[in-house]
């Protein structure tokens, strides 16, 4: 029954509504952001062609230091949350009293509304009255106060941090969700042979997650690329630019001073980027699991 | 639970420890800037401002509580700005999404896979990076400053999430139901309506609370670019306006941000369960 041509019509009618909605609302601006890029468009009401003026532009002025940035700000912050999320999903796998309850407490950073979280953490890294500076103090690791936020070096890192706490549930949870896949028997006949717990992690557990591991490091790596609300919220990209990564980048020039054109240029930078991560993820996927892939 | 844990479960005291010790480090990093924005949130003006640091409050009060709704006038009007939002975004999403999921879990036809992936991919970018060519629209369009211009971008990037969670939630109803209908002569619309809608139920309700909570959680960029009249604000960018203020009072900027989540905190205490299974099925394989 559901493979005549009236059956495929069928389908086709089903699906026209949701790809027609996602094909105007981002499938076009796509194009329409390639087509930006090549004109000096902004709030004047005509538009010129300018050829490959703005990328020259924009590479000639600071761009690359924007991408190896971004790169570094992309790579830190995924490598902190894969590893807290990797160790945090054999914690919490692990058949202790309270099990669930913890399940539910590492949950609140992720399904909160961002921004408000981002908020508390903008109080945390408060120089004079902030949770950590306080605490550093207390305890005498740190002479003066610290505003995080205030230096290049120290709001760099804050927003990776920050980044993390709202990556590292679904990380968990993600990985705890692969590791309960794992034949128990397999456990239980390392056990009877006489391997230890740590043995058992390392010659079981590690191999057996690598490919999850894997997939969910390049959809981190592509989410986190995108990151714009922490960034944006805690420093707007400062101080003198040290935590402007490509997407708060291209926010200011496009939104903030309105230069359309130029702002497009460098999305369309983004977009390679990221159109080179989901390839590599795509083949990644089709290779480690060919059943998903279908 | 009462039955006795298996042999391998047991563990010595010291590695015990270990487990608690790295469970409390993990819960403490998730949770602490929720203890210090509560503490926050109970502190007078007066004493936060204070230093030494204190961890715990002084003369804790729920003063701050009261008082945000005198300093941020908006506030009820940005929850329910923020709830509007999102719960048309999810009724946008589920309509759309339903009957396309249910055209990718059961029929073959040519470019499925690539329509497919190209949800998937639409899933990669995100808004932020269309943002120039999304605010042209909307201004052609005629949706600045109105509600649609947050509803209508932030529909089209939940979609390709909650397609995936659904099909994978249809590819699960067994097929005879459907073949019995149609052998008893019943149209294929009778059957999207009568037979799969009511079985597909349970799966469209976890969908509908992802989309919900990303529509919630995620309320932010577009709001703060498309959107500048303080009555169609939801409350991330109704607080956002209040934190860049010269003289942040922070306890009732935490008062206001506890008030806010709690619709959230309050979903995720009643359904955790199905929260953890709806949001992982996507992605993990069966």
């Amino acid at each position: 029954m559901n493979h005549s041509p009236s059956a495929r019509a069928f389908a086709y009618l089903l699906l026209a509504p949701a790809v027609l909605y996602v094909l105007f609302i981002v499938a076009y601006p796509l194009v329409d952001t390639v087509i930006l890029s090549f004109t000096d468009a902004a709030l004047k009401p005509e538009t010129n062609w300018v050829g490959w003026k703005n990328y020259q532009k924009i590479f000639k002025a600071n761009f690359d230091d924007v991408i190896l940035r971004t790169f570094i700000w992309t790579f830190c912050s995924v490598a902190l949350k894969m590893t807290i999320g990797v160790l945090g999903a054999v914690l919490l796998n692990a058949a202790v009293p309270g099990q669930t309850l913890f399940r539910i407490l590492i949950m609140p950073p992720w399904i909160i509304p961002m921004a408000i979280g981002i908020f508390m953490w903008g109080w945390m890294y408060n120089g004079q009255f902030g949770m950590i500076s306080g605490l550093l103090q207390n305890f005498g690791l740190s002479d003066g106060p610290i505003a995080f936020l205030g230096y290049g070096k120290t709001a760099f890192w804050a927003t990776i941090v920050t980044d993390v706490w709202i990556g590292v549930p679904f990380v968990t949870l993600y990985m705890l969700a692969t590791i309960q896949t794992i034949p128990k028997d397999l456990y239980e006949a390392a056990w009877t042979d006489g391997a230890g717990r740590f043995y058992r992690f390392r010659r079981i557990t590690l191999p057996m997650i690598v490919p999850s591991l894997l997939t969910m490091s390049m959809l981190s790596l592509i989410f986190t690329f995108n990151s714009f609300d922490i960034i944006w919220i805690l420093t707007r990209g400062g101080p003198s630019g040290q935590t402007t990564t490509m997407i708060i980048d291209t926010y200011k020039s496009g939104i903030g001073s309105y230069k359309y054109g130029e702002g497009s240029a460098r999305a369309v930078m983004i977009c390679l980027f990221l159109s080179v991560f989901c390839l590599a993820y795509y083949r990644l996927i089709s290779r480690l699991n060919p059943v998903e892939a279908r | 639970m009462k039955q006795p844990r298996p042999m391998i479960d047991r563990y010595r005291w010291y590695e015990l420890l270990g487990i608690y010790a790295g469970i409390f480090c993990l819960l403490f990093f998730c949770l602490a800037p929720f203890i210090e924005g509560f503490n926050v949130s109970l502190k007078p003006l007066s004493l936060l401002f204070s230093s030494p640091y204190r961890f715990w409050p002084e003369n804790p009060s729920f003063e701050a509580y009261r008082t945000m709704w005198v300093s941020v006038p908006a506030f009820g009007r940005y929850v329910v700005n923020s709830l509007f939002v999102a719960g048309v975004v999810t009724a946008l999403v589920i309509v759309l999404v339903v009957p396309a999921a249910y055209a990718l879990s059961r029929f073959r036809f040519p470019g499925q896979s690539a329509i497919l992936g190209g949800f998937l991919t639409v899933n990669m970018v995100s808004g932020a990076v269309l943002l120039i060519p999304l605010f042209r629209l909307m201004r052609s369009l005629g949706l600045l400053n109105t509600y649609f211009a947050m509803i209508v971008p932030g529909a089209a990037f939940l979609i390709p999430t909650a397609i995936w969670l659904l099909r994978a939630y249809m590819l699960r109803i067994p097929r005879e139901l459907e073949e019995a209908a149609w052998a008893d002569g019943a149209s294929r619309f009778y059957i999207f309506r009568r037979v799969i809608l009511p079985l597909a139920t349970p799966g469209i309700i976890v969908t509908a609370i992802a989309t919900f909570l990303g529509a919630y959680a995620q309320q932010f960029v577009y709001a703060v670019t498309f959107n500048s009249k303080t009555e169609y604000m939801p409350l991330p960018v109704g607080l956002f306006a209040f934190f860049g203020r010269q003289e942040v009072s922070w306890n009732e900027l935490m008062a206001a941000s506890f008030v806010g989540i709690a619709p959230a905190l309050i979903v995720i205490l009643i359904l955790q369960r199905y929260l953890v299974a709806g949001l992982t099925a996507g992605a993990v394989k069966e």
